[in-house]
């Protein structure tokens, strides 16, 4: 049992280092197919982190009348905080940390400031920030703030205001992932087409040899045996050239993207994902490997 | 042992509109267990139609063939291998596998039947040597002579012991000296007890082995004698 199987690996191993040529354009195209798969990866996890960016962004902020005690406010809060779990944090900004955030934030230009001080009184409102776990809820809290019975101690709430910029995130996020998920099935399918074909080229070429060796008697399995030993080797290797292409390139552009995406790592998404790739570029190209030589195989095996 | 009955192989026209090939009609003849028989005709007789059906690799149009009371073309494709495997032959064309060294395409008959490391390695050198090989082991098949590619052939076909041989125009390529190498082995080989079907032209090999002889022609058997001469 053990002897024809160690031949059969030898054979696949002589296969590969014997016929460059096609074994070269193989690789090749497996290289690109691997590296389009973690490409998706990345982006994947690189829109992730930026919608959540986005998203972490958006908030309601609920404005008091001036005259609306301290206490109820925090009343109403902790009403919101009951409401459901949709809702994240909740952050309550008195009048007084109101101003001191204008005039920190206005702090270049001494006309507000000025303007400000000669009115006497603080004329900001207090509110409270409320941040959902998910951008659809936004709606729900906000219909929910208008027919509560605190909705007379509220003088407005930015909702509507927010309400498109939210929106847009919400249909980006999704339409995101499902031309996402669109695009990896199509690339999928070309890349699987395209290694096939490759693949299938090259053992045309070598259909001589397969009737040989029925001729001479060896089983089905003998001959394709070797053939399918090939393509395991050829994404293996295929894996690891794709490999130090992604740690390269994501070791050069890491600090450009980051630029571009303010916080977004890709050199630390790949360290901290390192094993996963790994994987994916493991099987997908073993499983294109043997896929493709097992199909095209059996095609010339009928001598 | 081998029982050809009433063979006849038509091959379909080439282009539309052309006739038909018949390259063997009729043809029935059987080969007893360690005979030594020649089949002898012109190129295009069908000696090599002849071979190719017993094998298996071409189906007759009519007719039957069995080998040890089994019809041939009724083996099933997955026991065909083990069919194949009780034959050696030497091709015309030699069928070398053109990725594999001269050594390699020797071990590659009995890797195909499972034999061990051990015995592969005491074998091939063996063979080899005796086809006067042995400088050339390690060069694959496009880097030797059509003298050396058919001495590879032969030792393929030698090498695991088969109860038949077939060799096709085994001495088309050599030169006088070697052909009556080849030629002697195959009478030894046939002495320890192997079937051995020989298809050749050269008239003098013939005439020297006293063996049965039987001549085609147009795809026909037109003599078949016990002790026979080459007479076209």
């Amino acid at each position: 049992m053990l002897t024809p199987l160690k031949r059969i690996i030898k054979f696949g191993w002589q296969n590969l280092t014997r016929n460059g040529g096609s074994v070269t354009a193989t690789c090749f195209i497996m290289v690109l197919t691997i590296s389009l798969a973690t490409s998706l990866f990345l982006l994947d996890l690189s829109s992730k982190f930026v919608i959540s960016k986005i998203e972490e962004k958006a908030d309601i902020s609920v404005y008091f009348k001036s005259d609306v005690q301290e206490e109820e406010i925090l009343k109403v809060k902790d009403e919101i905080s009951k409401f459901s779990s949709e809702v994240k944090s909740i952050e309550y900004v008195s009048k007084e940390t109101a101003l001191d955030q204008f005039t920190k934030r206005y702090e270049e230009n001494p006309l507000i400031v000025e303007s400000l001080k000669a009115l006497g009184f603080n004329p900001l409102l207090a509110s409270l920030n409320i941040r959902a776990a998910d951008p659809g809820n936004y709606e729900k809290i906000a219909s929910f703030l208008e027919t509560s019975s605190f909705s007379d101690l509220i003088d407005h709430q930015n909702y509507l205001k927010t309400k498109g910029v939210i929106e847009r995130i919400f249909s980006l996020t999704s339409r995101t992932n499902q031309a996402g998920f669109i695009l990896s099935i199509i690339v999928a399918i070309l890349a699987v087409l395209v290694t096939f074909n490759t693949i299938r080229l090259a053992i045309y070429n070598r259909r001589e040899e397969i009737s040989i060796q029925r001729l001479v008697g060896a089983s089905n399995w003998f001959i394709r045996g070797p053939f399918i030993v090939q393509g395991i080797f050829a994404g293996i290797f295929s894996a690891i050239i794709s490999l130090l292409i992604t740690v390269g390139v994501c070791y050069f552009l890491s600090p450009k993207i980051e630029i571009l995406f303010s916080g977004l790592n890709v050199w630390r998404y790949l360290i901290s994902n390192f094993f996963t790739i790994i994987l994916i570029q493991l099987i997908t190209g073993i499983g294109l490997g043997i896929i493709s030589s097992a199909i095209a195989v059996r095609k010339y095996l009928k001598v | 042992m081998i029982n050809f009955q009433n063979i006849a192989k038509t091959f379909p026209p080439s282009q539309p509109g052309s006739q038909p090939t018949a390259a063997l009609e009729d043809v029935s003849f059987e080969v007893k267990e360690k005979e030594f028989i020649s089949i002898v005709g012109r190129s295009g007789a069908g000696k090599t139609t002849l071979l190719r059906l017993l094998l298996a690799e071409e189906k007759p149009t009519q007719g039957r063939i069995f080998f040890d009371g089994q019809d041939v073309h009724k083996i099933k494709k997955s026991k065909l291998p083990n069919f194949r495997r009780r034959i050696g032959t030497v091709f015309q064309d030699y069928k070398l596998l053109p990725s594999k060294t001269a050594y390699e395409n020797v071990a590659y008959a009995m890797e195909v039947i499972g034999k061990s490391d051990a015995e592969i390695s005491r074998d091939v050198p063996v063979v080899l040597n005796i086809v006067g090989l042995t400088d050339r082991a390690n060069n694959f098949p496009q880097e030797l002579s059509g003298g050396e590619k058919q001495r590879v052939a032969i030792a393929r076909a030698l090498i695991h012991r088969p109860e038949v041989i077939l060799a096709d125009e085994p001495t088309g390529n050599l030169d006088p000296y070697h052909a009556l190498d080849i030629i002697r082995l195959l009478q030894k080989i046939n002495e320890i007890g192997t079937t051995v079907i020989l298809a050749t032209h050269n008239k003098e090999i013939i005439n020297n082995l006293g063996k049965r002889v039987i001549t085609l022609e147009g795809g026909k058997i037109i003599r078949d004698e016990k002790r026979g001469r080459f007479i076209l």
